[in-house]
């Protein structure tokens, strides 16, 4: 297996001196070509901000990253990134975002006519992978949720990334729709090969994803635990239900309580039931 | 409690909070809603002395615009004023723009050049007469300097703004699909704030036009802001509320062209789902 994305020593710390926030400290990660890595954790335990430094949004201060072998030093297609919202153009219909990139001298540099029309070929490929065809020439406001974002992960796939961020992509969405989403991402990262970074907040979109789930602890922002999900490369729904899908969710949600400060919540909690009786 | 309709209807009715509304009760209250000041303004002028000095009425008015218009060349009175407006207004949007992206892009243009203008717009442009008088001369550039300065600055800030708000979501998805930076700043951000500028270019032609009275007082003779003037030094009432009628009218007129243009530029801002 050939190594696509390596972490060493990543810290970061935003703001200096007394504000001064450290995100970040001594990560270290090495994600496989095509793999599908999920990171969750309690919010505010850095993320979102690891991952916006893998896609070069945002500097680390200490470590290295390095992106296919070459060191981050900010953003590039190589790294396309999804968010959870406002990040399609709305002036721009749906096959238009689609095809966003191309319009951008990066991705006008192949110009022979095959390569352009093997282009076009693959925004309608992207488009009818996503279900999007009779919304081709819709504004994205007149989209629902699931659809909005079915077009973003059909722009940042447009350009060939090697590598897939998202960062709570489907965080907005219903369960019904979400459930949805999960099997298409799961098909595209089948289909496309690309190396899949996902973050999320939800430990059953984590497991149900992912071939490895990273969890995250805070204060400061650090790898705690990395497991191997023990279920058949290809998912579905029904795995939910299944012993060893209950058993992981489980033990990963009793250690985000562990590690997150909950339990002072809950320490909290009992105190105050405790002064009541 | 006796209803006239034996169907009640689940509509609920215009006066509960922010209660649906047709469009022909719309016009409706928005008819009164004009109609009303008019007949106040008519009682108002008809009561206690006949003095249309003091109080002239709608039927005065109506006189001295249709004598304006027959006698004083009232025509040239508005172009003129027009002219001065837009010209000002355009000089300002030109460079307003450029600026604007700029220091809503870029932190050092930012912090070179947002403060500075943030103290220059509580600068009274009224008092610039006397310094425009001096470095520019009493001709008509003086009068577009004067509306210049009551627009520019505030202007800026406001594009500024309107470039600042943004999405960093959507430059960030640009970033990550290889855009350089200029293509981002054409791309995405420039796209992005145009509803917003469009519309920061409606509000201050507003103001544009509030400026008038003051720009032409520098040394003009012709205009409806110096025309209202006049009318003052030989108290003409009736002639000050044509000229202040006209210039508000002017102003809706121009208003209702700039939300025109937003909904034929912007189509997609005005969709139903
Ligand atoms: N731009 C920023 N400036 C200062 N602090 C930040 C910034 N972005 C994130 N942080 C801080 O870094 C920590 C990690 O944030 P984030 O990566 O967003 O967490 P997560 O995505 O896991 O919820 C939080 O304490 C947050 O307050
Ligand atoms: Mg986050």
């Amino acid at each position: 297996m050939t190594t696509k994305i390596e972490i060493k020593q990543v810290g970061k710390v935003f703001g200096e001196g007394k504000q001064a926030v450290e995100a970040l400290k001594d990560i270290n990660l090495t994600i496989a070509d095509n793999e599908f890595v999920t990171f969750v954790g309690a919010s505010g335990c850095g993320k979102s901000t690891l991952l916006r430094i893998i896609g070069g949004l945002e500097y680390h201060t200490a470590g290295e990253v390095l992106a296919s072998g070459e060191p981050v030093y900010g953003p590039g297609a190589d790294r396309a990134m999804v968010f959870q919202h406002y990040s399609l153009y709305p002036w721009l219909k749906v096959m238009e975002n689609i095809k966003f990139s191309r319009q951008l001298k990066h991705g006008r540099e192949e110009l022979t006519s095959s390569e352009v029309e093997k282009a076009s070929g693959r925004a309608d490929a992207l488009l009818a992978l996503m279900g999007l065809q009779a919304a081709a020439n819709a504004y994205p406001n007149q989209l629902s949720g699931g659809m909005q974002q079915r077009v973003a992960i059909a722009r940042a796939l447009m350009g060939r990334p090697e590598i897939l961020l998202m960062d709570e992509p489907f965080g907005a969405l219903d369960a019904q729709t979400r459930e949805v989403m999960h099997d298409l991402i799961l098909h595209v990262h089948k289909l496309e090969k690309a190396t899949i970074v996902f973050v999320t907040h939800d430990v059953e979109e984590a497991i149900y994803l992912g071939q490895r789930v990273v969890l995250m602890a805070p204060r400061p922002g650090r790898i705690d635990t990395i497991y191997d999900v023990p279920l058949p490369a290809q998912r579905d729904q029904d795995m939910k239900h299944s012993p060893e899908f209950l058993a992981l969710k489980k033990e990963i949600l009793a250690r985000i309580r562990d590690t997150s400060g909950m339990r002072t919540d809950q320490s909290m909690l009992e105190q105050l039931n405790m002064e009541q009786a | 409690m006796r209803r006239k309709s034996p169907q009640r209807s689940a509509r609920p009715g215009i006066w509960s909070i922010r209660g649906p509304m047709s469009r022909r009760q719309y016009w409706g209250f928005a008819l009164v809603g004009l109609l009303l000041p008019l007949l106040g303004w008519w009682l108002l002028s008809h009561m206690g002395t006949d003095d249309s000095v003091f109080m002239p009425s709608p039927l005065d008015v109506f006189r001295r615009l249709i004598q304006w218009y027959q006698e004083d060349d009232l025509l040239a009175d508005m172009w003129i004023s027009i002219y001065r407006v837009t010209a000002g207004f355009l000089l300002s949007a030109l460079i307003a723009l450029p600026l604007g992206l700029l220091i809503g892009t870029f932190r050092p243009v930012q912090a070179m050049l947002e403060p500075l203008t943030d103290f220059i717009r509580y600068m009274p442009a009224v008092a610039f007469i006397p310094l425009v008088m001096l470095w520019i001369g009493i001709d008509e550039s003086s009068k577009i300097a004067i509306i210049w300065i009551g627009t520019f600055f505030q202007m800026v800030l406001m594009m500024a703004e309107d470039v600042r708000r943004v999405p960093l979501a959507q430059i960030e998805a640009a970033q990550t699909m290889g855009a350089t930076r200029s293509e981002i700043i054409q791309r995405v951000i420039f796209q992005s704030a145009k509803p917003a500028l469009l519309d920061t270019l409606r509000v201050t032609m507003g103001w544009a036009w509030t400026y008038l009275v003051v720009a032409e007082l520098v040394a003009a003779n012709s205009g409806l802001g110096y025309s209202i003037l006049k009318a003052q030094r030989f108290l003409q009432t009736d002639k000050i509320f044509v000229g202040i009628i006209l210039i508000g009218l002017i102003g809706l007129v121009m208003d209702q062209l700039f939300r025109f243009a937003h909904r034929k530029a912007f189509p997609w801002l005005y969709l139903r789902k």
